[in-house]
């Protein structure tokens, strides 16, 4: 048995979400510097630069990389043999609200979402799991509102052909357009529920981004990946959603994703949800473990 | 001088080192005639950060005749909402957010002589229409480079709504603040590309 106290979780969350949002994530960073070389399109290639000066000018002042810090998500991987001492959600929350004051955030989260009034900094999504051993991780990642206004879910039939999966999966790139900040890393969840489904295209923008010699960013190489498989999917999603000519700051071009990542789970026999989860450029988390 | 003769080099500009064109907010009408989409330019002067609920209340007060917490004629509204500013800095973060949300109010600020918004993202049929009536502009600033942007912002001020807290209204001066024109006064797009 392990004895963690709140101050710490408090101290931990404050500070992943200060690094979450000032330093962009190494994967990303690289995934873009490699579309810069690759991109044809004169003007958008000066567009990812600028996306890429950004994230350094961001580091170095200390600034927010987007001033969308999000509506928070915290991951928690909370080991069975870890006893807390405090209350732990209360900590979370606290420990956001405090990374947010220190960063000089924006206050992004209204406390009802019908009534809205003053927006605040208290407010995250918080998802726990309870895994095995005597540790906590714990994920910090701001998701901002202009790519989460893009999400969408279907539920499809348990007979559908794989070609009306991956066109709902495109269409929804499509309808994101230019509007949501590409090039996106666009999340896939597939399988398990409605909910479930949801939260997996969301947990798949936290996979890190895989890169392969010659091929666009998190391409696996032709060898790696078969038909059907879900790595084969991902590859097939992103040629395709990378010829559909939207582009970084849809402003045209071959860079309209960095990345197509799947979570599979599995379902039931009467059904096949599939959710989209699109991210901005700026995909922001952090992680530490206690 | 014309001002489409004034041309700077912009060293911090997404042309990196095309010649670009210079515009000063508030902007009049017979310079927004001049611009196409896709061209690129630099805005200096003055601007205003409107966003939803500002929009949603603006609309109201227009609605219910009252004067309105600035002069919209011939001005620049630009669609952010700021992170706060870190000790010694005018302003944090400050890209711009998704227009088409603000797309169910323009219209009537277009017909109250507003002359050019500042955002990221396409625009509905009825906003396109809108501008092409009132001659105004629509501009594309540099999305998701808030930390960049907030290079070009010289001074922030509250003008309205402070109660919304990021969402109020404030009055920014900018300097050589590197845009596109997203939609002209004729109803072109740059985003109608293929």
């Amino acid at each position: 048995m392990k004895i963690i106290t709140v101050k710490k979780i408090e101290n931990a969350v404050a500070q992943l979400a200060r690094e979450a949002n000032l330093f962009l994530r190494k994967d990303v960073l690289t995934a873009l510097k490699k579309s810069y070389r690759l991109e044809k399109n004169k003007r958008s290639k000066l567009f990812l630069k600028a996306i890429i000066d950004n994230a350094v000018y961001a580091r170095k002042e200390k600034l927010a990389i987007c001033q969308d810090t999000g509506l928070p998500l915290v991951f928690i991987e909370l080991g069975q043999d870890v006893r807390i001492l405090g209350d732990f959600k209360q900590a979370v929350i606290k420990g956001i609200a405090l990374g947010y004051r220190k960063g000089n955030f924006r206050e992004s989260i209204v406390s009802d979402p019908l009534l809205r009034g003053k927006p605040v900094y208290q407010g995250a999504v918080i998802h726990m799991d309870i895994v095995k051993g005597s540790k906590i991780k714990i994920t910090v990642m701001p998701k901002g509102f202009g790519c989460e206004n893009k999400s969408q879910l279907k539920m499809f039939l348990p007979t559908v052909g794989i070609g009306e999966i991956k066109k709902f999966i495109i269409e929804a790139v499509k309808t994101a357009g230019p509007d949501a900040c590409p090039p996106y890393v666009v999340g896939v969840g597939i399988g398990g529920t409605a909910d479930y489904a949801s939260l997996l295209a969301k947990k798949a923008l936290l996979k890190r981004i895989k890169l392969q010699r010659g091929l666009s960013p998190a391409c696996p190489p032709k060898q790696q990946w078969r038909e059907g498989t879900v790595s084969g999917l991902e590859r097939e999603l992103l040629l395709q959603i990378n010829k559909l000519n939207i582009g970084p700051m849809g402003l045209g071009g071959k860079t309209t994703a960095l990345a197509v990542n799947i979570e599979a789970y599995p379902t039931h026999i009467a059904g096949l949800p599939v959710a989209v989860n699109i991210s901005c450029h700026a995909l922001r988390s952090a992680t530490a473990v206690l | 001088m014309p001002y489409a003769a004034q041309q700077q080099y912009c060293r911090d500009c997404p042309s990196d080192g095309k010649i670009m064109k210079i515009l000063n907010a508030p902007i009049q009408e017979k310079y927004i005639r001049e611009l196409k989409a896709g061209d690129e330019v630099t805005l200096s002067g003055t601007i205003y950060t409107v966003r939803d609920q500002a929009h949603k209340r603006l609309i109201q007060d227009i609605g219910r005749g009252k004067e309105l917490p600035f002069d919209t004629k011939g001005a620049v509204i630009y669609y952010c909402g700021p992170a706060k500013a870190p000790k010694g800095r005018v302003i944090g973060s400050c890209g711009p957010t998704t227009s088409s949300r603000m797309d169910e109010f323009t219209p009537l600020l277009l017909k109250k002589e507003l002359k050019a918004m500042i955002g990221k993202g396409r625009r509905s049929k009825e906003v396109i229409a809108a501008i092409k009536k009132y001659k105004a502009v629509y501009f594309l600033a540099p999305a998701g480079c808030g930390a960049l942007i907030s290079k070009y912002i010289k001074k922030a001020e509250t003008v309205a709504y402070p109660d919304l807290g990021p969402e109020q209204i404030l009055k920014l001066e900018v300097k050589g603040f590197p845009l596109i024109v997203g939609i002209d006064s004729q109803g072109g797009s740059i985003y109608d590309k293929d």
